[in-house]
Protein backbone atom coordinates (compact mmCIF):
# COMPACT_ATOMS: atom_id res chain seq x y z
CA UNK A 1 0.00 0.00 0.00
CA UNK A 2 1.50 3.53 -0.82
CA UNK A 3 1.45 6.13 2.00
CA UNK A 4 2.54 9.77 2.04
CA UNK A 5 3.13 10.84 5.05
CA UNK A 6 4.30 14.82 5.90
CA UNK A 7 7.79 15.51 7.12
CA UNK A 8 9.17 18.74 8.10
CA UNK A 9 7.40 21.57 10.39
CA UNK A 10 5.40 24.50 8.92
CA UNK A 11 7.06 24.02 5.74
CA UNK A 12 7.59 20.46 4.67
CA UNK A 13 6.60 17.97 1.81
CA UNK A 14 4.83 14.32 1.52
CA UNK A 15 7.41 11.40 1.59
CA UNK A 16 5.83 7.97 0.09
CA UNK A 17 6.35 4.81 1.35
CA UNK A 18 5.04 1.53 0.84
CA UNK A 19 3.38 -0.60 3.95
CA UNK A 20 2.23 -3.74 3.56
CA UNK A 21 -1.78 -3.86 3.99
CA UNK A 22 -3.02 -6.13 6.73
CA UNK A 23 -6.52 -7.30 7.02
CA UNK A 24 -7.13 -5.72 10.17
CA UNK A 25 -5.18 -2.62 10.06
CA UNK A 26 -5.42 0.58 11.30
CA UNK A 27 -3.88 4.13 10.72
CA UNK A 28 -2.03 4.03 13.66
CA UNK A 29 -0.92 0.58 12.60
CA UNK A 30 0.22 2.26 9.45
CA UNK A 31 2.38 5.18 10.61
CA UNK A 32 3.81 2.71 13.80
CA UNK A 33 5.52 0.46 11.13
CA UNK A 34 7.09 3.65 9.31
CA UNK A 35 8.36 4.80 12.39
CA UNK A 36 9.96 0.93 13.10
CA UNK A 37 10.90 -0.21 9.95
CA UNK A 38 11.57 2.39 7.77
CA UNK A 39 12.22 5.27 9.55
CA UNK A 40 12.77 6.19 13.26
CA UNK A 41 13.16 9.76 12.61
CA UNK A 42 9.46 10.33 12.22
CA UNK A 43 7.55 11.69 14.86
CA UNK A 44 4.11 10.97 15.72
CA UNK A 45 2.31 11.01 18.91
CA UNK A 46 0.22 8.14 20.59
CA UNK A 47 -0.27 6.13 24.15
CA UNK A 48 -3.48 4.21 24.52
CA UNK A 49 -4.33 2.71 21.20
CA UNK A 50 -7.94 1.92 22.26
CA UNK A 51 -9.33 5.00 21.70
CA UNK A 52 -9.03 7.06 25.33
CA UNK A 53 -6.43 8.91 25.90
CA UNK A 54 -7.22 11.46 22.76
CA UNK A 55 -3.52 11.61 21.30
CA UNK A 56 -3.24 10.42 18.19
CA UNK A 57 -4.94 12.15 16.03
CA UNK A 58 -4.27 13.22 12.56
CA UNK A 59 -5.26 14.50 9.28
CA UNK A 60 -6.21 11.35 7.24
CA UNK A 61 -6.82 11.60 3.73
CA UNK A 62 -7.43 15.17 4.48
CA UNK A 63 -9.99 14.37 7.67
CA UNK A 64 -8.91 14.57 10.94
CA UNK A 65 -9.39 11.49 12.72
CA UNK A 66 -8.42 9.57 15.75
CA UNK A 67 -5.79 7.14 14.33
CA UNK A 68 -5.99 4.22 16.29
CA UNK A 69 -9.38 3.14 16.07
CA UNK A 70 -9.58 4.43 12.28
CA UNK A 71 -9.51 1.31 10.33
CA UNK A 72 -7.72 1.53 7.01
CA UNK A 73 -10.48 -0.50 4.79
CA UNK A 74 -12.40 2.49 6.17
CA UNK A 75 -10.45 5.10 4.74
CA UNK A 76 -7.63 4.32 2.21
CA UNK A 77 -9.37 6.06 -0.98
CA UNK A 78 -7.89 3.82 -4.08
CA UNK A 79 -5.64 1.64 -1.61
CA UNK A 80 -3.51 4.81 -0.65
CA UNK A 81 -3.49 6.75 2.70
CA UNK A 82 -2.08 10.54 2.96
CA UNK A 83 -1.33 11.01 6.44
CA UNK A 84 -0.98 15.02 7.68
CA UNK A 85 -0.92 16.49 11.26
CA UNK A 86 -4.14 17.73 13.03
CA UNK A 87 -5.10 21.64 10.95
CA UNK A 88 -5.24 24.21 12.85
CA UNK A 89 -2.41 23.75 15.53
CA UNK A 90 1.35 24.67 14.54
CA UNK A 91 3.06 21.54 13.55
CA UNK A 92 6.48 20.83 15.45
CA UNK A 93 7.96 17.81 13.51
CA UNK A 94 5.92 15.19 10.99
CA UNK A 95 2.77 14.42 12.80
CA UNK A 96 2.95 16.31 16.22
CA UNK A 97 1.25 19.27 16.52
CA UNK A 98 1.97 21.42 19.22
CA UNK A 99 -1.39 21.11 21.58
CA UNK A 100 -0.47 23.98 24.18
CA UNK A 101 -3.39 26.96 22.10
CA UNK A 102 -5.71 24.13 22.15
CA UNK A 103 -5.21 23.02 26.03
CA UNK A 104 -5.03 26.99 26.96
CA UNK A 105 -8.59 28.21 25.61
CA UNK A 106 -9.82 25.33 27.31
CA UNK A 107 -8.38 27.33 30.39
CA UNK A 108 -9.57 30.57 29.05
CA UNK A 109 -12.74 29.19 28.66
CA UNK A 110 -13.10 28.31 32.45
CA UNK A 111 -12.45 24.84 32.15
CA UNK A 112 -11.55 24.03 35.50
CA UNK A 113 -14.15 22.92 37.97
CA UNK A 114 -14.70 25.06 41.49
CA UNK A 115 -16.60 23.86 44.10
CA UNK A 116 -17.48 24.91 46.99
CA UNK A 117 -17.74 21.26 49.47
CA UNK A 118 -14.93 20.01 51.05
CA UNK A 119 -13.68 15.89 51.69
CA UNK A 120 -15.97 16.68 54.88
CA UNK A 121 -19.18 17.40 53.26
CA UNK A 122 -21.57 14.76 51.68
CA UNK A 123 -21.89 14.29 48.23
CA UNK A 124 -24.40 16.02 45.88
CA UNK A 125 -27.20 14.39 45.08
CA UNK A 126 -28.00 14.75 41.92
CA UNK A 127 -30.99 12.35 40.05
CA UNK A 128 -30.13 11.50 36.78
CA UNK A 129 -33.05 12.52 35.01
CA UNK A 130 -32.05 16.10 35.73
CA UNK A 131 -32.26 17.87 33.02
CA UNK A 132 -29.54 19.79 33.94
CA UNK A 133 -27.27 16.80 34.64
CA UNK A 134 -28.21 15.09 31.20
CA UNK A 135 -26.66 17.55 29.78
CA UNK A 136 -23.21 17.67 31.06
CA UNK A 137 -23.51 13.85 30.02
CA UNK A 138 -24.49 14.70 26.78
CA UNK A 139 -20.54 16.03 26.30
CA UNK A 140 -18.73 14.69 29.10
CA UNK A 141 -16.55 11.91 27.03
CA UNK A 142 -14.65 13.94 25.19
CA UNK A 143 -11.08 12.84 25.15
CA UNK A 144 -9.35 15.98 24.08
CA UNK A 145 -7.98 14.88 20.93
CA UNK A 146 -8.59 18.09 19.27
CA UNK A 147 -10.60 16.43 15.78
CA UNK A 148 -13.07 19.38 16.36
CA UNK A 149 -10.96 21.82 16.95
CA UNK A 150 -8.79 20.85 13.41
CA UNK A 151 -12.03 20.57 11.34
CA UNK A 152 -13.45 23.89 12.77
CA UNK A 153 -13.75 26.52 9.72
CA UNK A 154 -14.31 29.28 12.55
CA UNK A 155 -10.90 28.18 14.37
CA UNK A 156 -9.08 28.61 10.82
CA UNK A 157 -10.67 31.84 10.02
CA UNK A 158 -10.15 33.82 13.63
CA UNK A 159 -7.51 31.80 15.60
CA UNK A 160 -8.51 33.79 19.11
CA UNK A 161 -11.71 31.91 18.87
CA UNK A 162 -12.25 29.37 21.69
CA UNK A 163 -13.04 25.98 19.81
CA UNK A 164 -15.55 23.70 20.14
CA UNK A 165 -14.01 21.33 22.66
CA UNK A 166 -13.49 24.22 25.14
CA UNK A 167 -16.75 25.34 24.65
CA UNK A 168 -17.99 22.05 24.78
CA UNK A 169 -16.17 21.50 28.03
CA UNK A 170 -17.85 24.98 29.29
CA UNK A 171 -20.94 24.18 28.54
CA UNK A 172 -20.55 20.60 30.62
CA UNK A 173 -19.52 22.97 33.90
CA UNK A 174 -22.49 25.39 33.13
CA UNK A 175 -24.78 22.15 34.14
CA UNK A 176 -22.81 21.00 36.57
CA UNK A 177 -25.17 21.54 40.06
CA UNK A 178 -21.76 21.53 41.92
CA UNK A 179 -19.74 24.13 40.17
CA UNK A 180 -19.54 27.61 41.42
CA UNK A 181 -18.44 29.64 38.72
CA UNK A 182 -21.76 30.17 36.70
CA UNK A 183 -21.59 33.93 35.89
CA UNK A 184 -18.04 34.17 35.75
CA UNK A 185 -17.41 31.64 33.15
CA UNK A 186 -20.44 33.31 31.01
CA UNK A 187 -18.53 35.91 30.45
CA UNK A 188 -15.30 34.08 29.33
CA UNK A 189 -16.98 32.56 26.96
CA UNK A 190 -19.62 35.26 25.62
CA UNK A 191 -17.99 37.24 23.08
CA UNK A 192 -16.96 37.05 19.41
CA UNK A 193 -14.43 34.69 20.52
CA UNK A 194 -16.40 32.86 22.59
CA UNK A 195 -19.67 31.11 21.46
CA UNK A 196 -20.99 33.75 19.79
CA UNK A 197 -18.43 33.24 17.60
CA UNK A 198 -19.79 29.95 16.24
CA UNK A 199 -21.72 29.62 12.62
CA UNK A 200 -23.02 26.21 13.67
CA UNK A 201 -21.70 24.32 10.66
CA UNK A 202 -21.62 21.70 12.66
CA UNK A 203 -18.18 20.33 11.11
CA UNK A 204 -17.38 19.59 14.64
CA UNK A 205 -19.98 17.30 15.37
CA UNK A 206 -19.61 15.81 11.94
CA UNK A 207 -15.98 14.92 12.78
CA UNK A 208 -16.03 13.79 16.67
CA UNK A 209 -14.68 10.23 16.92
CA UNK A 210 -16.77 10.32 20.09
CA UNK A 211 -20.29 11.51 18.38
CA UNK A 212 -20.38 14.08 20.14
CA UNK A 213 -22.23 17.48 19.52
CA UNK A 214 -20.45 20.65 20.44
CA UNK A 215 -22.41 22.30 18.06
CA UNK A 216 -25.27 21.60 20.50
CA UNK A 217 -23.34 22.55 23.58
CA UNK A 218 -22.36 25.68 21.78
CA UNK A 219 -26.32 26.64 21.47
CA UNK A 220 -27.05 25.78 24.99
CA UNK A 221 -23.97 28.58 25.88
CA UNK A 222 -25.78 31.12 23.23
CA UNK A 223 -28.76 30.13 24.88
CA UNK A 224 -27.36 30.93 28.54
CA UNK A 225 -25.85 34.08 27.20
CA UNK A 226 -28.53 35.67 26.00
CA UNK A 227 -30.83 34.97 28.97
CA UNK A 228 -27.75 36.41 30.97
CA UNK A 229 -27.16 39.23 28.69
CA UNK A 230 -31.15 40.19 29.04
CA UNK A 231 -31.56 39.73 32.61
CA UNK A 232 -28.06 42.28 33.05
CA UNK A 233 -25.92 39.69 34.16
CA UNK A 234 -23.32 39.82 31.22
CA UNK B 1 -9.62 39.63 31.44
CA UNK B 2 -8.67 43.26 30.73
CA UNK B 3 -11.56 45.70 31.12
CA UNK B 4 -10.96 46.33 27.22
CA UNK B 5 -11.73 42.79 25.83
CA UNK B 6 -14.38 42.59 28.53
CA UNK B 7 -15.90 45.54 27.24
CA UNK B 8 -15.34 44.22 23.30
CA UNK B 9 -17.09 40.88 24.68
CA UNK B 10 -20.07 42.96 26.27
CA UNK B 11 -20.50 44.82 23.15
CA UNK B 12 -20.63 41.73 21.44
CA UNK B 13 -22.66 39.86 23.20
CA UNK B 14 -25.60 42.65 22.84
CA UNK B 15 -24.86 43.30 19.31
CA UNK B 16 -25.34 38.92 18.86
CA UNK B 17 -28.71 39.68 20.76
CA UNK B 18 -30.03 42.55 19.13
CA UNK B 19 -28.87 40.78 15.65
CA UNK B 20 -31.27 37.46 17.06
CA UNK B 21 -34.08 39.60 17.86
CA UNK B 22 -34.23 41.71 14.45
CA UNK B 23 -34.06 38.29 12.56
CA UNK B 24 -37.25 37.31 14.62
CA UNK B 25 -38.89 40.77 13.68
CA UNK B 26 -37.59 40.59 10.21
CA UNK B 27 -38.72 36.90 9.65
CA UNK B 28 -42.45 37.98 10.57
CA UNK B 29 -42.21 41.51 8.56
CA UNK B 30 -41.26 39.80 5.64
CA UNK B 31 -43.56 37.08 5.30
CA UNK B 32 -45.95 40.09 5.74
CA UNK B 33 -44.31 42.36 2.85
CA UNK B 34 -44.14 39.23 0.79
CA UNK B 35 -47.59 38.05 1.18
CA UNK B 36 -49.30 41.77 0.92
CA UNK B 37 -47.03 41.96 -2.82
CA UNK B 38 -48.48 38.67 -3.61
CA UNK B 39 -51.90 39.55 -2.98
CA UNK B 40 -51.83 43.23 -4.06
CA UNK B 41 -50.17 41.75 -7.50
CA UNK B 42 -53.39 40.03 -8.52
CA UNK B 43 -55.13 42.56 -9.98
CA UNK B 44 -51.76 43.93 -11.65
CA UNK B 45 -48.92 46.17 -10.19
CA UNK B 46 -49.37 49.80 -10.27
CA UNK B 47 -48.18 53.08 -8.61
CA UNK B 48 -51.51 54.27 -8.35
CA UNK B 49 -52.12 51.06 -6.87
CA UNK B 50 -49.11 51.15 -4.13
CA UNK B 51 -50.15 54.42 -3.16
CA UNK B 52 -53.69 54.04 -2.39
CA UNK B 53 -53.01 51.42 -0.31
CA UNK B 54 -50.22 52.59 1.51
CA UNK B 55 -49.84 55.71 1.09
CA UNK B 56 -51.16 57.95 3.92
CA UNK B 57 -51.63 55.25 6.37
CA UNK B 58 -50.25 55.43 9.80
CA UNK B 59 -50.69 51.20 10.09
CA UNK B 60 -48.35 50.95 7.11
CA UNK B 61 -45.46 53.42 7.83
CA UNK B 62 -45.84 51.72 11.26
CA UNK B 63 -45.27 48.89 10.21
CA UNK B 64 -42.30 49.51 7.50
CA UNK B 65 -40.92 51.93 10.30
CA UNK B 66 -40.29 48.94 12.32
CA UNK B 67 -39.30 46.64 9.00
CA UNK B 68 -36.40 49.34 8.60
CA UNK B 69 -34.96 49.90 11.72
CA UNK B 70 -34.91 45.92 12.19
CA UNK B 71 -33.10 45.76 8.56
CA UNK B 72 -30.66 49.04 9.44
CA UNK B 73 -29.92 46.99 12.32
CA UNK B 74 -29.76 43.40 11.42
CA UNK B 75 -27.50 43.85 8.34
CA UNK B 76 -24.70 45.96 9.46
CA UNK B 77 -24.25 43.60 12.66
CA UNK B 78 -23.91 40.47 10.05
CA UNK B 79 -22.27 42.50 7.79
CA UNK B 80 -19.42 43.18 10.54
CA UNK B 81 -19.20 39.58 11.37
CA UNK B 82 -18.20 39.05 7.85
CA UNK B 83 -15.92 41.44 7.21
CA UNK B 84 -13.74 41.00 10.74
CA UNK B 85 -13.60 37.42 9.75
CA UNK B 86 -12.60 37.94 6.36
CA UNK B 87 -10.92 40.91 6.05
CA UNK B 88 -7.70 42.68 7.91
CA UNK B 89 -9.67 45.71 8.84
CA UNK B 90 -9.40 46.80 12.08
CA UNK B 91 -11.95 46.21 14.71
CA UNK B 92 -12.45 50.12 14.48
CA UNK B 93 -12.59 50.55 11.01
CA UNK B 94 -14.85 47.93 10.57
CA UNK B 95 -17.43 49.14 13.14
CA UNK B 96 -17.23 52.63 11.87
CA UNK B 97 -17.83 51.45 8.26
CA UNK B 98 -20.43 49.76 9.83
CA UNK B 99 -22.10 52.66 11.73
CA UNK B 100 -21.98 54.40 8.47
CA UNK B 101 -23.69 51.06 6.73
CA UNK B 102 -26.82 51.34 9.16
CA UNK B 103 -27.48 55.30 9.10
CA UNK B 104 -27.00 55.18 5.00
CA UNK B 105 -29.60 51.95 5.28
CA UNK B 106 -32.26 53.11 7.90
CA UNK B 107 -31.56 57.03 6.14
CA UNK B 108 -33.25 55.34 2.93
CA UNK B 109 -35.70 52.98 4.30
CA UNK B 110 -37.18 56.05 7.01
CA UNK B 111 -37.16 58.29 3.51
CA UNK B 112 -39.18 55.81 1.56
CA UNK B 113 -41.71 55.31 4.25
CA UNK B 114 -42.34 58.60 5.45
CA UNK B 115 -42.31 59.87 1.79
CA UNK B 116 -45.88 57.33 1.15
CA UNK B 117 -47.26 58.50 4.35
CA UNK B 118 -47.29 62.33 3.34
CA UNK B 119 -48.36 61.31 -0.18
CA UNK B 120 -51.50 60.50 1.33
CA UNK B 121 -54.02 57.99 -0.10
CA UNK B 122 -53.65 58.69 -3.63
Amino acid sequence: MKVSIWRGGKVGRFVAYEVPRLENQTVLDVVTYVQRKLDPSLSYRFSCRVGMCGSCAMTVNGKPRWTCRTHVSKVAVGGTLEIAPLGNLAVIKDLSVDMRVFFDKWAKAGGAFKGDKTRDDDFALIKPADKQRQNANAGIECIGCGVCYAGCDVVRWKPDYLGPAALNRAWTLVNDARDTQGPVRLQLIAGENGCLGCHSQQSCQEHCPKHLSPTASIAGLKRAVSVAALKGRL
Amino acid sequence: MNADLAYADKMDSRLWLIQRITAVVLAVAVVVHLATIIVAVQGGLSAAEIVSRVGGSLGWAMFYGVFVVAAGLHAPIGLRTILREMTPLSPGATNGLMIAFGTVLMGFGFRAVLAFYEMGGG
